[in-house]
C-alpha cells in the first residue's frame, strides 16, 4: 500500500501512497495513521511525535534523541495494517450563507465558469463531500470532490485576510476557514457554524478524515440568527 | 496568600509563554509550537534549577518590563540580550546572561533588546502559575491556544509565578557563547528534482538573506529565484519544522516552530535537527549559506549537538 518510504530531513518519514488523489488511497492513508496512532497509545513504539495524514501521503514524526530513520523504516515496514479498524463515518451538515457580503469571489467565478452564481451554487450544493484531511489551521477540512464545471485554480495574489467561517473552493478541493488567516481559495460563502471546538479537548475538531459533509444554503436571516 | 507575580508595564513585541512544545496534533492542523531556540530555553531553566521543560517566558527583539509583585523570585535569563534590574531604589543594574539573579518585590527586570539574535527567555525558579492545554504551556497565537487565551502578552497584565521556597539559591553560571557563523545545514527535500540544474546550483552556492518577513510561523528569505522546472505546486501534504518549501515565485521560506501542518509548495530541501536553533535566532538582513549534508552526518551532528548542550547543562547543574 506505501509506494515509498524515504526521509523527510533527519528526523520525520515521509510515505508516499501515489499521486492520485481519490478515497480508496485517502483511506489507505487513515488505517495507517490509525493503526499508528494505536501503537503510540499503547506505547509499542517509542519516539513518534506526530502523525499526518494527507491525500496521499503520510508523515511520520520522531524524536531523533530516541530513534533514528531506519530502526523507524523498518518498524512501519513491517506493521501489519488491519482495515478499516474504526473509521470516522459521521455525516455533518454545514450551513452556508452564500450573499455578497459572504460570498466574495462570485463575480469573477461567473466569468471564468461562464455560470450564473445560481448555476455555481446548484452544482456545489448538489453534492455530499468527502474529508480527506484536516489541517494547515487547526481543524481546517480539505473536502472533495467539486463537480468539474466549478473547479478553479487559488487566487494568484493569495488574501492576506480571509474571514473566520468562509468557506473556499479550489482546484477539486472545498474547505472551510476555521480562523481568520491568510488564504488564496476561493470564497463563496461563509458558515455560522463553529467546525474547531478549542475546548473541547477530547475531540475539537468537527469534521475529521473519513467523515462526510453535506452544505445546505441559509439566508442571511437564519445565519445571523443561527444558534451552535 | 496570593501568590507572586509579574506585572507587563511594557509587553516587548512578541512575549509569550513556551516550553518544549505541543505533539500529537498535527493531524489535526495544531502545531507544534515550543521555544524556538531549545537549547537556550533548557539553559535557562537549569540556571534556576527547573526540570528542564518547566514553561518560560520567550520575547523577541523588545522584551518586556515586568515589575515583580508579592514575593521574591531567582531568575536567570538566556540568548544574546541587553537588560537591566531596576532596585527599589532606582539603581539600574546592567543584567547578564547565563547566569541567576535574586529579584525582590517591586523591583523590576527591564529586557531592552535582543542583540544580534532574535529571541530570548526568562525562567522563574519554580516556574509560572498556568493551565495546561494538551500537555503544553506553549501559546499558538495562530489557534489561540494556550495561556492568556493563546494571545501574546499586552501592557498591564499580569504571569503568576508558582509559590515556592526562595532556595539559598548558590550563583550559577554558564560560559556560554551563542554561535556567529552563518551555514545551515540541509538534507535535500522530496520535491529537490522539482529544480532545474542552475537553481540546485544557486541554492547551494551563493547566499540568501533573511527578509522582514519573519516570525515564529517562518523565514522568507531573499536571494536568486529558484527555477521550478515540474509544478510550482504539489498536492497538500504536512510539513515539519525546517522545512525549506519554495512557492511559485521562486523565494525559499523556512519553516519555524508555528508553522501550518499542511502545504502544497514543493519542498526543496529540510534543515537539520542540529541547526533549527540556530536557524530561529537570525534577524532580517542576515546572509546565510545553505550546505547539503546527507543523512548519517545529520544524525551524527545531531548527536554531537545534544552532547554539547548536556556539556552546558552540567555546568551548572
Amino acid at each position: 500500500m506505501i509506494k515509498n518510504i524515504s526521509n523527510l530531513g533527519d528526523a520525520a518519514i515521509y510515505c508516499d501512497f501515489g499521486s492520485d488523489v481519490n478515497e480508496v488511497i485517502n483511506s489507505n492513508v487513515t488505517d495507517y495513521f490509525n493503526h499508528i496512532t494505536n501503537l503510540v497509545k499503547q506505547e509499542k513504539i517509542q519516539g513518534i511525535t506526530n502523525l499526518t495524514p494527507s491525500y496521499n501521503k503520510l508523515i511520520i514524526s520522531f524524536d531523533l534523541s530516541v530513534i533514528d530513520f531506519l530502526k523507524l523504516k523498518k518498524i512501519i515496514e513491517n506493521l501489519d495494517i488491519k482495515k478499516h479498524i474504526k473509521k470516522n463515518n459521521q455525516k455533518i451538515k454545514i450551513p452556508v450563507c452564500c450573499d455578497d457580503e459572504y460570498g466574495l469571489d462570485f463575480e469573477r467565478l461567473s466569468n471564468k465558469f461562464n455560470l450564473s452564481k445560481d448555476e455555481i451554487l446548484d452544482f456545489f450544493f448538489d453534492k455530499e463531500y468527502f474529508c480527506y484531511m484536516t489541517g494547515f489551521i487547526a481543524g481546517m477540512p480539505f473536502l472533495g470532490d467539486l463537480d468539474k464545471k466549478i473547479r478553479i485554480n487559488r487566487l494568484d495574489t493569495p488574501r492576506v485576510k480571509v474571514p473566520e467561517g468562509s468557506v473556499g473552493i479550489t482546484e477539486q478541493f472545498a474547505n472551510i476557514y476555521t480562523f481568520e488567516s491568510p488564504g488564496g481559495w476561493n470564497i463563496i460563502g461563509n458558515t455560522p457554524k463553529k467546525v474547531f471546538h478549542k475546548l473541547n479537548l477530547l475531540d475539537p475538531a468537527l469534521i475529521k478524515p473519513g467523515d462526510k459533509v453535506i452544505f445546505y444554503q441559509i439566508s442571511k436571516e437564519e445565519y445571523l440568527e443561527f444558534n451552535d | 496568600m496570593t501568590n507572586p507575580y509579574f506585572e507587563i508595564l511594557r509587553p516587548g513585541i512578541n512575549t509569550t509563554i513556551q516550553d518544549s512544545g505541543r505533539n500529537y496534533l498535527y493531524h489535526i492542523g495544531i502545531t507544534v509550537s515550543g521555544a524556538i531556540d531549545q537549547r537556550n530555553y533548557k539553559l535557562a531553566n537549569c540556571l534556576v534549577n527547573n526540570k528542564l521543560n518547566e514553561a518560560i517566558i520567550e520575547f523577541a527583539y523588545q522584551g518586556p518590563l515586568l515589575r515583580l509583585n508579592n514575593g521574591n523570585i531567582n531568575f536567570a535569563i538566556t540568548g544574546d540580550i541587553f537588560f537591566n534590574i531596576i532596585k527599589n531604589n532606582s539603581e539600574v543594574v546592567e543584567g547578564k546572561c547565563y547566569q541567576n539573579y535574586i529579584l525582590k518585590e517591586g523591583e523590576q527586570i527591564d529586557i531592552i533588546s535582543t542583540k544580534k539574535s532574535a529571541y530570548g527567555y526568562l525562567a522563574i525558579s519554580g516556574g509560572f502559575q498556568l493551565k495546561e492545554t494538551w500537555k503544553s504551556y506553549s501559546i499558538n497565537t495562530k489557534a489561540q491556544i494556550g495561556p492568556n487565551n493563546g494571545k501574546k502578552y499586552s501592557v498591564n497584565e499580569k504571569i503568576f509565578i508558582k509559590n515556592s521556597i526562595l532556595k539559598n539559591s548558590k550563583n550559577k553560571k554558564i560560559n556560554y557563547k551563542n554561535p556567529l557563523n552563518n551555514i545551515i545545514r540541509v538534507l535535500k527535500g522530496t520535491n529537490f528534482d522539482y529544480f532545474s540544474k542552475e537553481a540546485k546550483d544557486i541554492f547551494f552556492n551563493q547566499s540568501y538573506s533573511v527578509t522582514r518577513m519573519v516570525d515564529r510561523m517562518g523565514m522568507r528569505l531573499e536571494g536568486s529565484n529558484l527555477e521550478n522546472i515540474v509544478n510550482t505546486n504539489i498536492k497538500s501534504e504536512g510539513l515539519i519544522r525546517g522545512v525549506i518549501q519554495v512557492p511559485a515565485d521562486g523565494k525559499p521560506i523556512i519553516l519555524l516552530s508555528d508553522h501550518g501542518t499542511i502545504g502544497g509548495y514543493p519542498k526543496i530541501a529540510v534543515v537539520i535537527s542540529a541547526d533549527l536553533d540556530k536557524v530561529a535566532q537570525f534577524t532580517p538582513g542576515t546572509t546565510i549559506q545553505f550546505k547539503e549534508v546527507n543523512l548519517d552526518e545529520a544524525e551524527k551532528l545531531f548527536k554531537d549537538y545534544t552532547i554539547e548542550t548536556d556539556n552546558y547543562l552540567n555546568e551548572c547543574s
